[in-house]
């Protein structure tokens, strides 16, 4: 008996469900998702003749990572990462350090409703503007130099954080700060020892994350003037001298790497 | 929890004094560097262009209003293009991350001793360095233009969707691959009928996410000369036409604004 007589006597094979149950609107999804990529890969104009030239380049800049050069540049780059990590530090302090009052503010268990609105709006406007654009602004009004990056990133931390912390206030156990309460505790008594408790191992990982984070923009500041390791970066893919290119970029992973092996341990501790 | 006696009386307290003196010492550290590192903001900072700040920025807001409406005309093929950049790195990412992903996750990986540590260096790699600096460096490698912009987003996205992705594989349910693997099935079948169901959810979940962030980064992305609205904001930056500054801006918040409203009706369809 071959396998199509047994299909026949079975009934119908069995199929995979699809996704989408609805026929039409499944290939209509399907047909409008095509069309758009073709539209879409259409209007990208590609000059292969280029991509194909820049292949040998691009060959070089990965061979580069085998012997990146340290040394030749290493007073630049030390000077950039030293400032890179600077502004991370100092804007992490300073973000984190405001965040707190808005993400108690933005806790609508906690705050009375103007109190709530005003934070919410504060962390809407810190989160839908992007680190590099509030960059150049602040290095237009502020002048070249890491003090724009600094306020950059201050200013992104505070949308990051509160925003995550409010959450966290919101979904936190009603009991145990009720029962501070009742003992007769003030606001600010209430807060340190019904409130932080509960969100104090999140607060310290989302910290730690955050000034991760802040490590990786900081890198990409200096691109518009506002200091870091990103002008000495930008000025090496410039001159093409990849080596010294690769040895930042490795820098860099390194650096993120240990942050990233560093909050793994302190939130380990933390919890 | 300590009971130190004062005065004859019994006294509760949070930490034993030992405990509070590190906690003291701990502080006076944190504080220490963080001083340090103001203070180097403040060495490279022209305190004379901080102070003169709020002229400035009322004076760039000034001519900032009101935008140039008109110049929304020129504006529709770079919104097309920071679109298009943003779709197709997105699902080359996802093309790239998903067998990245399979070699990431300890319970997929061919080998733990070669495949993992591979995947999870390309992971952290593409993940640590910004898609500013990934756009730098294609764009000297391949030429400035759209194409650069897709690969830049594309190549930064694969870290984050395969680690996504690879945390979804490793908390599958086992038993349902046990019981694709009793009827006798291959490894690529039991890939496909046990597995990807599994995470399908995830998988679009995490596209639709990362999407929203790569629209985010690819309106920037033009500052460097990879193409979309951002090589229009530097054009513009370049000739101080502040009135059109604006209105790009206004036109990058409001991609910012509908994008994280898809992404949400999106996943909430999904979820």
């Amino acid at each position: 008996m071959s396998h199509r007589e047994l299909d026949d006597m079975l009934g119908r094979g069995w199929r995979k469900p699809p996704l989408i149950r609805h026929k039409t609107l499944r290939w209509g999804l399907i047909a409008g998702f095509a069309l758009y990529l073709v539209a879409a890969v259409s209007s990208i104009p590609v000059d292969w003749g280029r991509v194909y030239e820049g292949l040998d380049r691009g060959w070089q800049f990965v061979l580069a990572f085998t012997h990146p050069d340290f040394l030749t540049r290493w007073s630049d780059i030390w000077d950039g990462l030293a400032e890179s990590i600077i502004m991370t530090v100092a804007a992490s302090v300073v973000g984190i350090a405001i965040s707190i009052p808005i993400g108690l503010g933005a806790a609508r268990n906690i705050a009375p409703l103007p109190v709530y609105v005003i934070c919410r709006a504060i962390i809407a406007i810190s989160r839908a503007l992007q680190e590099i654009i509030v960059a150049i602004l602040l290095v237009a009004i502020f002048g070249f130099g890491p003090l724009a990056g600094f306020l950059t990133l201050s200013f992104a931390t505070i949308g990051f954080l509160s925003k995550l912390l409010a959450e966290d206030i919101e979904a936190m156990d009603r009991v145990q700060a009720e029962a501070i309460r009742a003992s007769g505790a003030r606001w600010l008594q209430w807060i340190n020892y019904g409130v932080q408790p509960q969100v104090m191992p999140r607060l310290v990982g989302l910290s730690m994350y955050r000034i991760d984070i802040n490590f990786r923009e900081s890198a990409i500041l200096g691109l518009v003037g506002a200091g870091g390791i990103g002008a000495t970066l930008n000025t090496a893919f410039d001159r093409y001298e990849y080596d010294t290119a690769a040895a930042i970029l490795i820098l860099i992973i390194g650096i993120v790497m240990g942050l990233e092996y560093l909050s793994g341990v302190i939130r380990a501790r933390v919890q | 929890m300590p009971v130190l006696s004062e005065n004859g009386q019994q006294v509760w307290h949070r930490r034993t004094t030992k405990q509070s003196l590190v906690h003291w010492i701990g502080w006076l550290i944190g504080l220490a560097v963080f001083v340090f590192c103001w203070q180097r903001i403040s060495e490279a900072t022209t305190w004379f262009f901080v102070w003169d700040a709020p002229r400035i920025a009322g004076d760039i807001w000034d001519r900032a209003t009101p935008p140039r409406w008109e110049y929304i005309a020129q504006l529709g093929r770079p919104i097309w293009d920071t679109l298009n950049i943003a779709t197709l790195g997105t699902l080359i990412a996802l093309v790239l991350a998903i067998p990245v992903a399979f070699l990431a996750a300890r319970n997929t990986t061919p080998s733990r001793l070669a495949a993992r540590p591979l995947a999870l260096l390309v992971i952290v790699s593409t993940r640590s360095i910004n898609s500013l600096i990934w756009a730098l460096l294609l764009i000297a490698i391949i030429g400035p233009g759209v194409f650069a912009g897709v690969v830049a987003i594309a190549i930064r996205s694969v870290g984050f969707c395969a680690k996504l992705i690879y945390e979804a594989i490793e908390e599958i349910d086992h038993s349902q691959v046990e019981a694709i693997t009793a009827t006798g099935a291959s490894r690529w079948q039991v890939m496909v009928y046990g597995i990807v169901p599994q995470i399908l959810p995830a998988l679009a979940g995490v596209a639709v996410f990362r999407w929203d962030i790569n629209i985010r980064e690819s309106t920037v992305l033009g500052l460097v000369g990879a193409g979309g609205i951002g090589l229009q904001l530097q054009s513009s930056l370049n000739v101080l036409a502040w009135p059109q500054v604006s209105l790009i801006l206004l036109v990058i918040l409001a991609a910012v604004v509908i994008s994280e409203w898809v992404s949400a009706k999106v996943r909430g369809a999904i979820i």
